[in-house]
């Protein structure tokens, strides 16, 4: 045990944002002190508050390991997971918590994410096959044979947890609301790059002067995002496809049926 | 694309999220300055039309027009159009690669600490460069208007 972890709990200074938008009532800032170790979260530290200070503080959260998106706010400024953000690491004596920029405040730290969902709904986030209905009236099952290098395409687009911060930290998003958003986009591309997807009409969802084009690459999506997916690099390669610099030569995946007796 | 309404519109950060400039790196800094020359640029060039036609009024007109370049606040001017056109056109070459993907780096299977492969060094120097030789444009124009 190193001797920071002996010593008389260090205490910070949590100063969260407090509105009731049910209520109609004025928002404010609270102080609250809260103990904490090299290894608390802001999310512990809230959940603290919430137990022992003030029960009525309301937040969203539910994984506490950075995978279900839920806790996302603003943290000293930054969109970031509250659950995956140490204390420690923001090196400040006060941390301030305010809601997701961008999200409608519902109440305190709480925000609606409807229209962020819309936009990604809008997209069409699955996989179609123009020969689904045939499959299900054969009773066949099909497995997809793709290789490693076919999945590395948009594996990495697919760890996304919907936590809205890049969402947040769009400036363009910030300034109009059609914007489907670096998120949205992201998942477009990641559809769009699987070689099991055989939709035809994807790109032109977005295709319009709200959508793509407004992207102008400020790259505070990928910054915050906190599990890899790179949203700006999902944008500027579907923006390639979309301008035929990239030339689309997927190659559909090949099915292969299975057999389950 | 399918029409979004959203009644709800509290707390979309607008022109503030949008000029918040620290904590999100060079790329925020290179869309803000982009976005901020390109306005002041346009402008300056809505002027510099209006200023090349008082020729229609003759000699004078114009002449006098011009003077308003060759005071100490008009060269001072001048010198900030050097240093925004060179930032936007510098700036705008790298930008005009990044756009359609070329020196972003290819998707792979992200590891953490998760660093981004599209806010690599490699695009990210296009914006110093920019900053580098906008600066290099006005100490030379500095020089030029304000020198012997
Ligand atoms: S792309 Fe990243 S920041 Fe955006 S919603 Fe998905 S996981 Fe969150
Ligand atoms: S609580 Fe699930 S991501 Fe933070």
């Amino acid at each position: 045990m190193s001797n920071n972890d002996n010593k008389i709990e260090d205490k910070i200074k949590l100063k969260v944002y407090r509105e009731n938008r049910g209520q109609n009532s004025k928002s404010y800032y609270d102080s609250f002190e809260v103990p904490y170790k090299r290894w608390t979260t802001v999310l512990d530290a809230l959940l603290y508050v919430k137990g022992y200070i003030d029960p009525s503080l309301a937040i969203r959260y539910s994984c506490r390991m950075a995978s279900c998106g839920s806790c996302g706010m603003k943290i000293n400024g930054i969109p970031r997971l509250a659950c995956y953000t140490k204390i420690s690491e923001l090196e400040t004596s006060t941390i301030e918590c305010e809601p997701l920029g961008n999200f409608p405040i519902i109440r305190d730290l709480v925000t609606d994410f409807s229209l962020f969902y819309k936009h990604h709904k809008n997209i069409q986030p699955y996989i179609q096959s123009t020969e689904s209905v045939e499959t299900a009236a054969e009773e066949k099952t099909y497995s997809y044979n793709q290789s490693p290098q076919d999945v590395d395409k948009y594996l990495q687009f697919s760890y996304c947890i919907k936590c809205g911060l890049c969402y947040s930290a769009c400036p363009t998003v910030g300034t109009d609301l059609r914007f489907p958003g670096p998120q949205a986009l992201a998942q477009l591309y990641r559809y769009f790059a699987d070689t099991r997807d055989e939709s035809k009409n994807r790109l032109n969802i977005v295709d319009d002067r709200h959508g793509i084009w407004r992207c102008h690459f400020a790259g505070s999506c990928s910054k915050v995002c906190p599990k890899g997916v790179d949203p700006a690099l999902g944008i500027q390669l579907l923006r390639s496809y979309m301008l035929g610099v990239s030339k689309n030569n997927k190659k559909q995946a090949e099915k292969i049926e299975v057999n389950l007796d | 694309m399918e029409e979004i309404e959203h009644p709800i519109r509290n707390n979309f950060e607008g022109l503030r999220g949008w000029l918040k400039l620290s904590g999100y790196g060079w790329e925020r800094v290179s869309y803000w300055f982009q976005r901020l020359t390109g306005v002041f640029l346009l402008i300056y060039f809505i002027g510099h039309i209006y200023e090349t036609s008082t020729i229609v009024n003759g000699l004078n007109a114009w002449e006098s027009f011009l003077e308003l370049t060759q005071t100490v606040w008009g060269h001072l001017f001048l010198i900030v159009v050097i240093g925004a056109s060179t930032f936007h056109s510098v700036n705008g070459i790298r930008l005009i690669f990044t756009h359609v993907g070329i020196g972003l780096g290819t998707p792979g299977r992200p590891d953490y600490p998760y660093n981004p492969s599209s806010l690599n060094y490699r695009q990210k120097s296009g914006i110093w460069i920019a900053l580098i030789l906008s600066v290099l444009a006005m100490y030379y124009g500095f020089n030029i208007l304000f020198g012997e």
